[in-house]
């Protein structure tokens, strides 16, 4: 199924070659846990710091959990990021 | 050093300038710069003073920490009554101005009465004196700065002044040092234009000293640097993104206010976004950020170089604006774009280039021109009263005639510089002001981040996410995670960050720092250096009495439990889409018990118990 992943910050290096706007459209299984589609993407785990699906966060002891997205699903992660 | 022990008061009215020592004993109880200077603020001024009167006073105050080798310690406030929101006003600046104020020998400068004629304050060291500026009064911070340092010949002179926007009287006039560093909000800048004060400049070669015990204070600064590099916000995200990074957390949480929060995501947010700002652009390859900057001290320098594309139709005439300065931060880029639908980076940092030369604070400006536009578009006023500007959302160049407009408190621009409240109740549509206690809103919808709707409705300066920056535990797991939409908890939230807030204004640190430090990181570099106990739990209590000192104030100037709320707006429009949609913020479920947790009656006051319990002022 295919995804959108969003990496931003120091991550957004990470996208596949050609992605724009910190923002890549992606096939993946439906089976995919989040852990799964970081490591996939070479993400130290440190760095996933805030995991948004939709906007929504996904704590870290939920990020194993499979069949975790559905199509067309937004998930957009940073690394520890701050502002004000 | 720590506290220097002295005061410089300076009476415009007939010039009398006298050195004072500083009440140790109030030292003890507000530790300095916000809280200290507040103490003397309500021994000295009626609540019921009008902001605009020579009975108003002015302070710029350090902390104890400020000048000191602690990491972050630049800062110094400029605490008055303010003009927009009739509450007390306390606005924080960095850069270089208040370590100098520190090195010429002084905890706080206090303004008082008016000068008859346009003046600049000259501080060198132990020697202060008033000097006419009738020949700056009409010119920009930036060429005032550029005038006093050919007048004294000194390149090291730090200057903090008012720009075009102050003497027109625009109401959310901020006070500009170091030429793109600002007391921004509150309209402090349009007390001290009132005051015919043009500029403060400083000139300190005294040195460091004071510090309580010397070895103590070098080991503790240098084990809570070592934290701030090693943290990942801290030592990499805040250098390389600034606070810019947010644009797009905030955005793809739904709580990105959009369109005079009509809405809550904008669909040009990347294009704004600190990713952006790092992105070369297709005329000439450059980057809109140049490199990151630091203020005294501050082993982070989360600050931004800028510049605009010289092609770009605001400064393709005007080479004067084709070099770099400072640039966007997250508040103003949010106010200026998202805001007003804009989303060309260059506009926006060039607006925010004009906000720096003449002393506007961006969020309240970009805040009063969204609801400008939302007049607009509902046919409230027309390019007549407009002078012809096609005020639409997501009109870059509309933005940019108006930002030009306000700067010199011209036009339309006079009338953007009432502020959005003033404005939308002139004609006659008071529920599309976005605005606290007439304060307008910065960068987080309190629909999707519910803390900061409670944080808005009980800051003492009106609505302000320096108060209480709860957005870090809510969004960014800073100390822990809590969801953003849940109400339970956030009032015992809400106080523990502004108390803890308080305290570390009050020690001259950044706030910026505590994306890292905790007050036990920062008590014990307090307690090196300051006479007197300072624990974390006194840090705390500290900050309290500081909240409830301010709270006192503002009820002594009339405001009332009625002020502690939000527009209508958001509460009672639902977030269209995101996370919270469907959503409000359900004010109501959190502040009764804010006000119990606070030891405030049903009314807000104070009670006498509370007042007792931090030894406020009768």
């Amino acid at each position: 199924m295919q995804i959108t992943l969003k990496l931003y910050a120091h991550l957004g290096d990470l996208l596949p070659a050609g992605a724009k706007h910190n923002k890549a459209e992606i096939e993946v299984l439906e089976s995919i846990s989040l852990n799964e589609l970081i490591d996939r993407f070479q993400i130290p785990r440190p760095m996933a710091h805030l995991v948004l699906v939709n906007g929504v966060f996904v704590c870290d002891r939920d990020r194993d959990q499979a069949f975790a997205l559905k199509p067309n699903d937004a998930v957009a992660i940073w690394p520890p990021v701050a502002g004000g | 050093m720590a506290w220097t022990k002295k005061i410089l008061r300076v009476n415009l009215t007939d010039g009398v300038i006298s050195a004072e020592p500083l009440n140790m004993e109030w030292a003890q109880q507000y530790l300095g710069q916000r809280g200290l200077a507040t103490r003397y603020f309500v021994e000295e001024v009626d609540a019921q003073v009008g902001a605009l009167s020579p009975d108003n006073k002015f302070i710029m105050a350090t902390g104890p920490l400020t000048g000191t080798m602690a990491s972050t310690g630049g800062r110094y406030s400029c605490i008055t009554k303010s003009p927009l929101t009739g509450t007390i006003a306390c606005s924080n600046s960095g850069g270089f101005f208040g370590a100098e104020m520190k090195n010429a020998g002084w905890d706080m400068i206090i303004l008082e009465g008016k000068s008859p004629t346009p003046v600049y304050l000259y501080v060198e060291n132990d020697q202060a004196r008033l000097i006419p500026a009738e020949d700056l009064w009409g010119k920009s911070v930036w060429a005032t700065d550029e005038e006093i340092h050919k007048k004294h010949q000194d390149p090291q002179i730090r200057i903090a002044c008012v720009g075009r926007a102050a003497e027109s009287g625009n109401l959310f006039a901020a006070v500009v040092n170091d030429l793109h560093r600002a007391a921004g909000r509150s309209g402090v800048g349009t007390v001290l234009a009132s005051k015919n004060v043009k500029a403060v400049a400083l000139r300190g070669t005294r040195g460091v000293g004071n510090i309580k015990d010397m070895k103590r204070f070098m080991d503790a600064t240098f084990e809570h640097k070592k934290v701030l590099a090693a943290n990942a916000v801290t030592g990499a995200g805040l250098p390389t993104y600034g606070t810019q990074v947010l644009m797009n957390v905030i955005n793809e949480l739904g709580a990105l206010p959009t369109r005079n929060m009509r809405e809550v995501r904008f669909e040009g947010a990347h294009s704004v976004s600190g990713e952006a700002m790092h992105e070369p652009r297709a005329s000439d390859g450059k980057k809109n950020l140049t490199r990151n900057g630091g203020c005294f001290g501050c082993t982070i320098a989360c600050g931004r170089i800028s510049s605009v594309d010289r092609t770009h139709f605001s400064v393709k005439d005007k080479p004067q604006y084709w070099g770099n300065s400072g640039g966007l931060e997250y508040e103003a880029a949010w106010a200026l774009g998202p805001d007003t639908g804009v989303d060309d980076l260059d506009a926006l940092t060039y607006v925010n280039f004009l906000c720096n030369e003449d002393g506007i604070d961006p969020i309240s400006f970009g805040a009063t021109v969204a609801a400008a536009m939302e007049l607009f578009e509902d046919g409230v006023i027309t390019t007549e009263q407009t002078g012809g500007i096609e005020l639409k959302f997501g009109s870059a160049e509309a933005l940019v005639k108006i930002a030009e407009l306000t700067a010199r408190g011209e036009g339309f621009g006079k009338e953007i510089g009432l502020g959005s409240k003033r404005l939308c109740e002139k004609y006659g549509r008071p529920e599309l002001s976005m605005t606290v206690k007439g304060q307008e809103f910065p960068a987080y919808d309190p629909r999707g981040i519910q803390g900061m709707g409670l944080t808005y409705a009980t800051s003492n300066r009106g609505a302000c996410h320096l108060r209480s920056y709860t957005v870090s535990s809510e969004v960014l797991g800073i100390p822990v995670k809590t969801d953003p939409l849940a109400t339970d908890g956030k009032p015992e939230l809400v106080i523990a960050f502004q108390d803890a807030t308080a305290a570390v204004d009050s020690s001259g640190l950044c706030i910026f720092s505590t994306f890292a430090w905790s007050l036990d990181n920062i008590a014990p570099q307090i307690d090196a250096a300051c006479e007197g106990d300072w624990s974390v739990e006194k840090c705390a209590e500290v900050g309290a009495r500081i909240w409830q000192l301010e709270r006192d104030f503002n009820m002594r100037a009339g405001l009332t439990a009625a002020d502690d709320t939000l527009p209508k707006r958001l509460l009672k429009d639902a977030a269209n889409v995101g996370p919270a949609e469907g959503k409000v913020c359900d004010l109501g479920a959190m502040l009764p018990k804010y006000y119990e947790l606070r030891g405030w009656t049903t009314e807000g006051q104070l009670t006498p118990e509370t007042r007792q319990r931090y030894g406020l002022p009768s």
